[in-house]
């Protein structure tokens, strides 16, 4: 099964794309059936890694993990953050802010977007 | 006796002080700059540099096959540097402070020690005045360990005096430095911010047991009426000896931004930091290092 | 979908160039904008913005080892696993180094005798706070106490939360002088680190070292001169320093005693009549205008680790 989780300013496919990985308030957990059936939708609170001075990726990194999901929909992932993400057999897309979650989710499920290969560049402007 | 010279805001004229004293100070001593996260005495003591080493951080580097991924190493880290994704292991030696606890509980002995630059540190010296200096790598968020390495450099038993360029603000850094000196001077900036700040640093200092005293920068700085009055009776009210008071002016802002020291700007520069040296000297008479 | 978030943070690398003047001016012009004094150390925005408290937060810190006597029996395994060197013997009693202790629990975990307590300590509190200017987050920690990076991540959080719920468009921060955890901290997730550098060698220096930082953190930064007219030398050589970085020159501000004055009088710079008000007027709109590309996003520097 896949299992997206998308970096939400809230809890709803309406809120925007939190553009940061490791510090987003929260994740959109979309697992997508294997016989391509509509995805049930949860919500995932991330509010502990946002107090964390450094290594905010790596916790959610784990939290994420630990909810087994198998692909990341964010704005920008640090080079640490993609580090832990390889590490967990997660595969990212980044670039994907400035818009909707459930924007966000189409687009992926649409395959619109590609797998990353190195951390992105641009921070959450 | 080893001297600290501190301030609780940034720019208050550490640096300046350190290097002025060093420049008028009557007996042998030894100079050191402990501003790691902002090292600037080299700009005013001109030190010339015989020996520059590199200190690290013995961390955790990687995880070998031996790893039975049961996660001890991970639960002891208080600073995220182990991760367990699933069922794997992985280390993130960016994030390690060093305090050796997964080494300590790991079994299997599966942990691969690496380890992380924390900065350099410098030896050398300006004329007949031994100097050391740090410097933290840009990047790096740990400074005391790099000042813990760089203050057990200086010989214990010495009759020559130590002056402390000390890191600013009142936390970690400025405190790992204060444990190692016998006094403390108080660089302090009479504007309302740096009155505030001040107070702050004589509350951490003070709690430490540490002698103090303190000096007036930039005193009569054109719109600060009232400043230096204020920051006076401070000192007043919490006995805190004034060892003396550097004027504000045009010519030593300039002078100092192109790393002139302010006792050699003209004799009378060099007498009001003579007469400082003395009474600094006076102030902390009976301390002894220990 | 809602505008995005602005954060600006101010810094410095060298201390006292005038950040936190600056920054309370700015958060005079700002519209719509969150306050956040992120220099918890030793902060100073609260003397001219004179905030009321709202809501009033302690701020549990780290935790410090305390070995209990009564059920230590002397083994030393403590004071050979610090490596903080925050344990000694003094008469045969092991005894923490609380101003040393670095919190990390290894002791705790480890003593064979379970004789170690590991208490969280109060570290300091936090508030959110209602000025002139606008809503306002900060902090103030105990002097000499550790876990700054730890408050300024939770202001940050407050601060972002804050925003929000308020529908504000910026967040203007004040961070603090060097590069250490502190300023990590108050960069993650920044969206323009705004320099305030004076014309000084030192100033330049420290200055370059922080710009590294936030190259390291991808973080576009861009530069005022305070003081610019104390060494023309030096504004010469911090000019052309901007220009090759691609920093962007938001202004330069002359050296004035209007900067105290205002302070000594509690007001923002802005809020004093005078010549300067309208020259950082100017500069603020630049800053609002200012939109990074690519070029403003500086690369990180090679080799963290070796």
């Amino acid at each position: 099964m896949t299992v997206i989780a998308i970096s939400s300013e809230g809890p709803t496919l309406n809120d925007a794309v939190d553009p940061r990985y490791g510090r987003a308030g929260g994740f959109i957990i979309a697992k997508v059936p294997e016989d391509g059936g509509e995805p049930t939708i949860s919500y995932l609170d991330n509010g502990e890694a946002q107090m964390l001075p450094q290594g905010a990726g790596i916790v959610t990194t784990e939290h994420l993990a630990n909810a087994g999901v198998t692909v990341v929909l964010s704005g920008y992932v640090g080079p640490k953050a993609f580090e832990a993400l390889e590490a967990a057999g997660i595969g990212v897309v980044q670039d994907m802010d400035k818009m909707s979650t459930g924007e966000a989710l189409k687009q992926f499920l649409d395959g619109r977007c590609s797998v990353a290969s190195s951390p992105n560049h641009a921070s959450g402007q | 006796m080893r001297i600290g010279i501190a301030s609780g805001k940034g720019g208050a004229g550490k640096t300046m002080l350190a290097a002025s004293l060093h420049s008028v100070w009557p007996t042998q001593h030894i100079l050191v700059d402990c501003d790691v996260e902002a090292p600037n005495l080299h700009f005013f003591a001109h030190p010339h540099i015989d020996q520059t080493w590199t200190v690290t951080l013995p961390v955790p580097q990687a995880v070998t096959e031996a790893c039975s991924h049961c996660g001890v190493c991970r639960d002891i880290c208080r600073y995220g540097a182990i991760a367990k994704f699933g069922q794997n292991i992985a280390v993130f030696p960016d994030l390690c402070h060093g305090c050796g606890g997964c080494f300590a509980v790991c079994q299997e002995k599966a942990l691969v020690t690496g380890t992380r630059e924390l900065g350099r540190i410098e030896q050398g010296s300006c004329g007949d005045t031994a100097y050391f200096s740090g410097c933290t790598r840009v990047g790096e968020v740990m400074t005391p360990p790099l000042l813990r390495k760089l203050l057990a450099l200086l010989p214990e038993q010495t009759p020559a005096d130590v002056i402390v360029d000390c890191p600013p603000g009142v936390s970690c850094p400025a405190v790992t430095v204060a444990r190692r000196v016998d006094a403390m001077v108080l660089v302090a900036d009479p504007t309302p911010f740096g009155y505030a700040d001040f107070c702050l640093a004589y509350e951490a200092f003070h709690a430490l047991g540490l002698p103090l005293a303190c000096v007036l920068n930039r005193c009569a700085m054109p719109g600060n009426e009232g400043g230096d009055e204020k920051l006076k009776t401070f000192c007043q009210t919490h006995g805190i000896p004034v060892a003396g008071e550097v004027p504000f002016t045009r010519e030593a802002a300039h002078a100092l931004a192109q790393g002139r020291l302010l006792p050699e700007l003209s004799p009378d520069w060099r007498t009001r930091f003579e007469q400082l040296c003395a009474n600094l000297q006076r102030i902390f008479g009976e301390v002894q290092h220990g | 979908m809602a505008e995005l978030l602005r954060e600006i943070v101010v810094i410095s690398g060298k201390g006292g160039t005038g950040k936190t003047s600056l920054t309370c001016a700015f958060a005079a012009l700002a519209k719509n904008t969150l306050l956040c004094d992120l220099d918890v150390d030793v902060p100073d925005m609260h003397i001219i913005l004179k905030p009321t408290p709202r809501r009033e937060e302690p701020f549990m810190g780290g935790n410090k080892a305390r070995i209990q006597e009564e059920l230590c029996e002397g083994c030393g395994s403590c004071r050979d696993l610090c490596q903080f060197e925050a344990i000694r013997e003094q008469d045969g009693h092991f005894l923490v180094d609380q101003a040393l202790c670095e919190g990390c629990g290894v002791c705790y975990s480890l003593c064979p005798q379970k004789a170690i307590a590991f208490p969280e300590a109060l570290c300091g509190h936090w508030f959110i706070s209602d000025t002139r200017f606008g809503p306002f987050v900060h902090a103030q920690l105990k002097p000499g106490e550790e876990n700054s990076g730890k408050l300024v991540s939770l202001l940050k959080k407050e601060a972002r939360a804050l925003a929000k719920s308020l529908g504000a468009t910026t967040i203007l921060c004040d961070g603090s002088p060097g590069t250490g955890c502190p300023v990590v901290s108050s960069l993650a997730g920044a969206s323009l680190a705004l320099a305030v550098v004076e014309p000084s060698l030192s100033g330049q220096h420290d200055f370059q070292r922080v710009a590294g930082v936030c190259a390291h953190f991808h973080i576009p930064v861009g530069v005022i001169i305070n003081r610019y007219d104390l060494n023309p030398e030096g504004t010469e050589a911090l000019e052309s320093l901007c220009q090759k970085e691609n920093y962007p020159l938001f202004g330069k501000i002359p050296f004035s005693g209007d900067i105290p004055k205002a302070s000594q009088q509690g007001l923002a710079l802005t809020e004093l009549p005078g010549p300067l008000a309208g020259t950082v007027e100017t500069i603020w709109q630049k800053i609002v205008q200012f939109q990074p590309q690519a070029q403003h996003i500086l690369r990180p520097m090679p080799g963290k680790t070796s």
